[in-house]
């Protein structure tokens, strides 16, 4: 008999999925080591290393322009991620009381702005501003607008930190004087606090970024440094671009990471 | 009983914000839809812009716009599965970190990505100059940009998390305690992978699908920064109706009606799919 170990066989299917693997790891972050190397490139031709250098930082600094940007980005980021935190946390809240199968139905209707192409939602409020209310284009629009969309994000991730909420705890705080309102800021609320501030990272992280809607409702004035960054590439490809949107990029999958820890805490 | 009250005194606040902000605009886009062309409307009933929409000069950018959204939806599954499939079979905090580096690139900002492919495909940019220099693709300049498969490539690459998502979420389910009991008794991995994994793994690989060709069939900052003037897709139609004069806003709103019906007839075929006897539960 033969008690040598079988020859170990080339395993092609294991070898496609770590090839293939390899690759789409690649494929995903190529851009954006692109991006980041280049931010550092000290030659403006900017598809050729020009040594290291931060000039394009520094340049970023002092323009006016992107000050202005910026400020509008914090305040509409700021704004909406407030409102989307408080009314997606109360939708939440009120969707938890409903029975069963009143409850899959609002359910599936705040779904809705979340699956709805950006552009249509960008046109519509587009329209609805401009035949309504056309003094409020510009900042209160984008609030609006973000806030739509945001809210239900919110109230996706507060009703799953409300699922594992066990409603004895609060039934106890009442049985034992509480008044409900004391029963609410003392048990309940310290227990979903890190799915409501998950749920408020993530709307912060979708305002900053977000281009679409903010583009079609702004007004002569009043844009946002993802407007103002597709202004600039209309004329062109300078390195400073290359600076503001490896800055955006690092702030964005910064506050991602946040809001996923907090939801993982919880969960 | 109190209780479901208390939950509609909740709840109104963000209804009432959702009727005004979102579904009062989009009834807009239904009525604007069937109104005049004026200036930019004229409320009066009529189905021209439905009429204006079959204007052959559009027909091209219809079949541009689904043609390049089903070709990045197959690629993007056709990778994406074996990606999915692939973290799926990692051991656990391996798993997650693999896992959390497919769901990064979908955080950032889509027009900074978008912008960096411009660096990379643009004359003169990476890709060109690598090229050039290991002397490939003749002497002329190797340009991507501005062209369908520019379109196409970042399409693919900004949609592939959302195909990896619901895969990965399907297979996470999947009892791979199966396959070696199939393998046990005699099935070839062939037959365990086509009778087993991809049935069980249907409802992910229909959702991700369907995600993916909708999303790119009405995406707007890719095919506008990516393709350019000659690579039109059905977004920059829209976004012409209503930002570059002359405007049309009839003819605009009627196209994103069409959209949205697709969208409703996509989805209501998943979900008639998804609960046909071929697939579990």
């Amino acid at each position: 008999m033969d008690f040598r170990p079988p020859r170990p066989r080339l395993d092609l299917p294991a070898l496609f999925l770590r090839a293939n693997a390899v690759l789409m790891y690649a494929f995903l972050y190529a851009p954006i080591a692109v991006l980041i190397a280049f931010s550092f490139s000290g030659s403006r031709y900017s598809a050729l290393w020009g040594g290291f250098s931060t000039r394009w930082y520094e340049k970023l600094f002092t323009n006016a322009e992107i000050r202005s940007a910026l400020l509008t980005t914090l305040a509409l980021a700021a704004a909406s991620t407030l409102l989307s935190t408080l009314l997606g946390t109360l939708a939440a809240l009120g969707l938890a009381r409903l029975a069963h199968r009143l409850r899959r139905w609002f359910e599936t209707f705040f779904y809705f702005p979340v699956i709805l192409p950006d552009i249509v939602m960008a046109i519509a409020l587009l329209m609805f501003f401009r035949t309504f209310l056309p003094d409020s284009l510009g900042l209160p629009a984008m609030i609006a607008g973000h806030v739509a969309f945001n809210l239900c994000y919110v109230a996706v991730i507060v009703s799953a930190s409300l699922k594992g909420f066990n409603p004895a705890l609060e039934e106890a705080a009442l049985d034992l004087g509480a008044s409900p309102w004391r029963a609410f800021l003392r048990v309940k609320l310290p227990l979903i606090w890190p799915g409501i501030l998950g749920g408020a990272l993530l709307a912060a992280a979708l305002s900053l970024d977000e281009f679409v809607i903010a583009f079609f409702v702004s007004a002569p004035g009043t844009s946002t440094l993802p407007i103002h960054i597709y202004g600039l590439l209309k004329k062109g490809v300078t390195p400073e671009i290359n600076a503001l949107a490896s800055l955006m990029l690092a702030v964005s999958i910064l506050l991602a990471c946040l809001s996923l820890l907090l939801q993982k805490r919880n969960s | 009983m109190t209780d479901a009250s208390k939950g509609f005194r909740l709840l109104a606040a963000p209804l009432a914000f959702l009727a005004l902000f979102f579904a009062a605009p989009l009834a807009l886009v239904l009525a604007a839809s069937l109104a005049a062309r004026g200036q930019p409307l004229d409320w009066a009933f009529s189905l021209g812009a439905y009429q204006r929409m079959l204007d052959p000069l559009f027909a091209g950018v219809f079949l541009r716009s689904a043609a390049l959204a089903a070709a990045a939806t197959l690629t993007c599954l056709l990778l994406g599965f074996p990606l999915a499939y692939f973290i799926v079979r990692q051991p656990p905090p391996r798993r997650r970190l693999l896992y959390f580096l497919v769901l990064i690139p979908l955080t950032a900002n889509s027009l900074v990505l978008t912008y960096s492919w411009i660096t990379i495909l643009r004359p003169q940019g990476f890709l060109d100059l690598a090229l050039q220099s290991l002397g490939w693709f003749g002497p002329g300049p190797f340009v991507l940009l501005y062209t369908p498969a520019a379109v196409f490539l970042g399409l693919t690459y900004w949609y592939l998390p959302f195909m990896v998502y619901p895969i990965y979420a399907s297979l996470e389910k999947v009892d791979f305690t199966l396959s070696a009991a199939a393998a046990d008794l005699g099935a070839t991995r062939r037959q365990t992978f086509l009778r087993i994994i991809l049935p069980l793994s249907t409802p992910g690989i229909l959702a991700g699908s369907m995600l993916v060709f909708i999303q790119c069939l009405c995406a707007f900052v890719v095919p506008d920064m990516l393709g350019g003037s000659k690579t039109l897709m059905i977004g920059s139609l829209i976004q012409q109706r209503f930002l570059t004069l002359p405007q049309d806003w009839p003819l605009g709103a009627a196209i994103s009606i069409t959209l949205l019906a697709l969208i409703g007839a996509a989805v209501f075929l998943t979900l008639r799919l998804d609960r046909s006897p071929a697939s579990p539960r």
